[in-house]
């Protein structure tokens, strides 16, 4: 293991992107299903922190890392949150089926 | 091929496959379990990157905390995958259509742009913990303590959002009970002294039907 690896930064923003589009492709699949679309989302958020600690890396700047531990932050509240919700609307509808609300209609 | 470079691809291809497998996954218990080493994967990918504080972070909160957050949500949940599932066929070639393109060309402009990038050496003695604690609380500071404002209003409104008082159950209200005087339960009444006979018989024999029933 020294300096002279063959793995650039291009490889880990290409997994990142790699692991971006296959979550698009999740929500194209799954656009019923609402907590699938929550996993999607979160190896959304997971590839952009890739791609941030990636480039805090190579660039030898610790505020990208700073910045993935705020993105942590956000996303462990925005699921809490998100899951609420989604009980809540399980209770009310007996269903977490996309289609089903459209109750804003009219 | 040095060792750095094969966990790389060994990560990578695991970390994928799990994602695949989340977002095509029959059943919402095992699609959980293949976000669970997903995210798993991806720490070892950041622990690849020296980055072993956020590595251990995520493996402690999210594999511990917020996927079990949703694997206890869908085991809660009486959930119909299959009508669910309606529409998966139709949209999968659009669908591999639209993520191949985008990964296709974002990687082959950042392998044209970025692959050149030199790694940093290995710095003796570096510690990423100290690094990333030194900034966290003197530059950003206040961010972290909006930050933990902001989890402490997600938990009010985790709560607020799921809290429900049940109707069905009998129970006394503390305030109600505080408030009641002694003329609300005790009744004094005026009464003569002197009862006719006639009278305190058929008394006694009302109270002993009374107790015979």
């Amino acid at each position: 293991m020294n300096a002279v690896s063959s793995i650039g930064l291009g490889h880990f923003l290409s997994l990142g992107a790699a692991l971006f589009a296959l979550s698009i492709i999740g929500i194209f699949l799954n656009r019923k299903n609402l907590i699938v679309l929550l996993m999607a989302i979160e190896l959304m958020l997971l590839a952009v922190n890739t791609n941030f600690v990636a480039f805090s890396y190579y660039l030898n700047d610790m505020n990208g890392q700073v910045f993935v531990f705020f993105i942590l932050t956000v996303a462990a509240a925005e699921s809490a949150i998100g899951l609420a919700i989604l009980v809540l609307l399980f209770r009310n509808k007996s269903t977490i089926d996309v289609q089903e609300l459209d109750a804003l209609k009219g | 091929m040095d060792v750095t470079s094969v966990l790389f691809y060994v990560f990578s291809a695991v970390l994928l496959f799990s994602a695949f497998m989340v977002v095509t996954a029959r059943n919402t218990v095992h699609a959980t379990l293949y976000l669970m080493l997903a995210f798993f994967q991806a720490s070892m990918v950041w622990m690849l990157m020296r980055a072993e504080f956020l590595a251990i972070t995520l493996v402690l909160v999210y594999l511990g905390a917020v996927m079990v957050l949703f694997l206890f949500v869908v085991m809660m949940l009486d959930l119909d995958t299959e009508s669910m599932r309606q529409g998966f066929w139709r949209h999968l070639p659009l669908a591999a259509l639209v993520g191949a393109l985008m990964a296709g060309e974002i990687s082959i402009v950042l392998m044209d742009g970025f692959a050149a990038m030199p790694a940093p050496g290995p710095e003796a003695g570096a510690s990423n913990t100290l690094a990333l604690g030194m900034l966290l609380y003197t530059e950003y500071l206040y961010p972290l303590e909006i930050a933990a404002v902001l989890l402490l209003v997600a938990i009010v409104a985790a709560i607020a959002l799921t809290l429900r008082t049940r109707k069905d159950t009998r129970h006394t209200v503390a305030s109600e009970q505080v408030k009641v005087r002694k003329s609300d339960r005790l009744r004094v009444i005026k009464m003569d002294a002197v009862v006719p006979v006639a009278a305190a018989a058929t008394a006694v024999q009302n109270e002993e039907g009374q107790g015979a029933k």
